[in-house]
């Protein structure tokens, strides 16, 4: 159906202030992925201890982090509709687009919580450096929305399925080793002291991920959320 | 029936040629032979993934139960393919490079086109529902259409690779092979492809029957 855009962000807004209205009543997925994220950190620290890494061995574990952590709470915001029964409701209240665009909205600023939480964190339980802390914030932004663009279409189709915990990592993580491997190779340059100029092509590859993804997902979901 | 032993007698000459004939690449050898075999899986693969895609696409458009059943079987060939071109490709490796898994970029991205197809076997066999099923698989396989495509033909290109795609292909794209390779190599693509749609046709007329056998009982 066509949706006027002042009434698509109007209708979008409201979903993700209900979402981030009702995570803040009970503050469930913020402590899982947090919890999750600090856990992985504190495991990875403590073995690690105090040898020290290759600026590509740092990547790797920083962005298996922050994927553990993704996994661990992405898919909240959509079975939290389903198991309470709510999903009916709202789908007959607005349409389908602004309940995408809502809930990668709510996504997007759990995972950028968590990642403002772990990144300084990492940075000060490991020996890693960024010269060019910018890049490196440009990396980050990229990958969070290439997460998000990503899961919050396979979380709304676990919603559905019967068996929802291990499901929503297996059907992610190969969707989303292409955005992790370009991920681990510009973070590894930029901990190895290199500025933008290095990583241009990752740059642009994770950009063009997350458009690819993005408009699949608004073409898709309608079908995932009528069904 | 008669083209099914057309079939059957071409398929052996193809495969007895394949072995008499001078081996396809001479500094690589006898172990060369493998690519009249290895390039038609790879190739049916990469078949099969497309045709699911567009058949699920073709579901969510006119919700037909028939055409989930063949998004379902087109991934399922293309798996048992990938699986045999990882195989063959995996001894191929042994014999040329020394080892059977290096995590060369060829042998990553089929890795992960594994663990995508795999991956929507699981969520087949987690929703509960048959139209619920159907669109949910249908979603997935289109949505992780776009990575497989990148990591098949770009993630390969981008990265150095042992991969000799030479052999078929030089630096100009254009062939190199002698005329004796090239008919064998397009003779054997031909003939799986054909035994791919065979394949195909007839897993869709056994889920036909069995769908129909559900309605009367």
């Amino acid at each position: 159906m066509p949706v006027s855009s002042a009434g698509l962000t109007a209708k979008t807004v409201a979903v993700y202030a209900k979402d981030l209205r009702v995570e803040l009543r009970n503050r469930y997925a913020t402590s899982i992925v947090l919890m999750f994220a600090i856990t992985t950190l504190a495991m990875i620290s403590f073995s690690v201890g105090q040898a020290s890494l290759g600026p590509r061995l740092l990547a790797a574990l920083f962005w298996i982090v922050v994927f553990f952590s993704a996994m661990a709470g992405l898919s909240a915001v959509f079975v939290r509709e389903e198991e309470s029964g709510t999903a009916l409701a709202l789908r007959l209240k607005t349409d389908p687009t602004a309940v995408y665009l809502g809930k990668l909205l709510f996504n997007l600023t759990l995972l950028s919580l968590v990642t403002a939480v772990v990144t300084p964190l990492f940075f000060v339980l490991t020996d890693a450096t960024a010269d060019h802390i910018g890049a490196f914030v440009v990396i980050l932004v990229l990958g969070v929305i290439g997460l998000c663009a990503a899961t919050t279409l396979i979380g709304a189709i676990i919603a559905k399925a019967a068996v929802k915990g291990a499901l929503f990592s297996v059907l992610s993580f190969p969707i989303l080793i292409t955005l992790l491997l370009m991920l681990v190779a510009a973070s590894a340059r930029v901990l190895d002291g290199q500025s933008f100029g290095a990583i241009f092509v990752e740059l642009q590859g994770l950009f063009a991920y997350s458009v690819v993804m993005i408009t699949a997902s608004l073409l898709l979901f309608r079908f995932v959320w009528r069904e | 029936m008669i083209w099914q032993w057309v079939f059957f007698l071409a398929m052996a000459a193809m495969i007895v040629v394949s072995f008499l004939t001078v081996a396809p690449q001479q500094q690589i050898g006898e172990s060369s032979r493998i690519f009249y075999y290895h390039i038609p899986q790879a190739w049916l693969a990469i078949v099969a993934f497309a045709t699911s895609m567009v058949y699920s696409i073709c579901y969510l458009r006119r919700r037909d139960a028939g055409l989930d059943d063949r998004a379902a079987i087109a991934n399922a060939l293309g798996l048992l393919f990938a699986i045999l071109a990882t195989v063959t490709g995996a001894i191929f490796a042994k014999v040329t490079w020394g080892t059977y898994w290096n995590w060369d970029p060829r042998q990553t991205s089929i890795f992960v086109l594994l663990l995508i197809y795999g991956a929507y076997f699981s969520l087949r066999g987690a929703v509960n529902g048959e139209e619920r099923r159907a669109a949910m698989s249908a979603v997935y396989s289109i949505f992780a259409f776009p990575p497989a495509v990148f990591l098949m033909f770009v993630f390969p290109r981008l990265t150095p690779s042992l991969h000799p795609s030479d052999t078929v292909l030089d630096k100009n794209l254009k062939f190199s092979m002698t005329t004796d390779v090239a008919s064998i190599l397009f003779g054997s693509l031909i003939l799986f492809t054909v035994l791919y749609i065979w394949m195909f046709k007839l897993a869709a007329r056994v889920y036909a029957l069995e769908r129909a056998r559900r309605e009367v009982d």
